[in-house]
């Protein structure tokens, strides 16, 4: 993890590595624990979570590798989670719930429901999604503290 | 209802997480679709499933969940007892089925 503080609030970034199971939720964990230390309310911890776990687990099934990158400022937390890899062909199915292009093997354990993009929208007041074949994914998300 | 009553009334086996014995159970929740999981179940909730590896650790850490549970005899992955130490989560193992454990914890009282 690398994390800096600027005026504007804290920062927190996490490299995320291709189908490395073993390790995914380390980053979310470890965001959780960093927001409850610094005192922010449960339901928020909640959606963030729920967000960046999700975020992880897409990044270690679907892509080459990425990184999450989170900004803790006055009002808001700002949620980037940026892949390299093959990006998505169609955004609008890629939203729907169920809809999923995981192996047989990555459901077998439990993933790859495709409820992850709509979890995150979900848990998100503002969520953004950018994604170019061949290229990557990249995903905004904000939290406000209060909405 | 403490974590620990599910290990001295139902006598279910911890594998897992000792120093979670103490936490509190508000509910239970059974799913194996993880994003289904990180949805729906709630804070404190005991979460009965079939999936084993450490990945389960990392949900139960970060919904709060009150425990794991583990039915029908499955065996717990190594690295997944091992990080549910670190993580303070308590897994049981139990030789019964998902619909024996609601029945122990509504015999208890949960409702």
């Amino acid at each position: 993890m690398h994390s800096e503080k600027k005026d504007m609030g804290i920062k927190l970034e996490y490299e995320v590595i291709k189908e490395d199971f073993g390790r995914a939720g380390e980053a979310s964990s470890d965001i959780k624990k960093v927001l409850r230390k610094l005192g922010i309310d449960s339901a928020i911890i909640r959606r963030v979570a729920i967000a960046t776990y999700e975020a992880e687990i897409n990044i270690v099934i679907h892509s080459e590798g990425g990184k999450i990158t989170v900004y803790i400022k006055p009002d808001k937390i700002e949620i980037i989670a940026k892949d390299k890899g093959p990006g998505i062909k169609d955004i609008n199915l890629a939203m729907q719930k169920g809809f999923s292009t995981a192996s047989n093997k990555v459901r077998e354990l439990g993933f790859g429901a495709g409820m992850g993009l709509p979890n995150m929208k979900k848990s998100s007041d503002e969520f953004d999604i950018e994604s170019k074949v061949g290229i990557g994914t990249t995903l905004k998300m904000i939290i406000y503290f209060n909405k | 209802m403490l974590v620990k009553d599910i290990k001295d009334k139902f006598d279910f086996k911890v594998v897992a997480g000792e120093k979670g014995l103490n936490n509190e159970v508000k509910g239970l929740y059974c799913c194996d679709l993880l994003s289904w999981v990180m949805s729906h179940a709630k804070e404190r909730d005991a979460w009965i499933t079939v999936q084993t590896h450490i990945n389960i650790v990392a949900i139960a850490s970060l919904l709060n969940l009150a425990c794991i549970i583990v039915p029908e005899a499955i065996e717990v992955d190594e690295d997944t007892i091992e990080k549910a130490n670190e993580e303070n989560i308590t897994i049981f193992s139990t030789d019964l089925d998902n619909f024996r454990i609601f029945s122990k914890f509504y015999e208890a009282g949960m409702r």
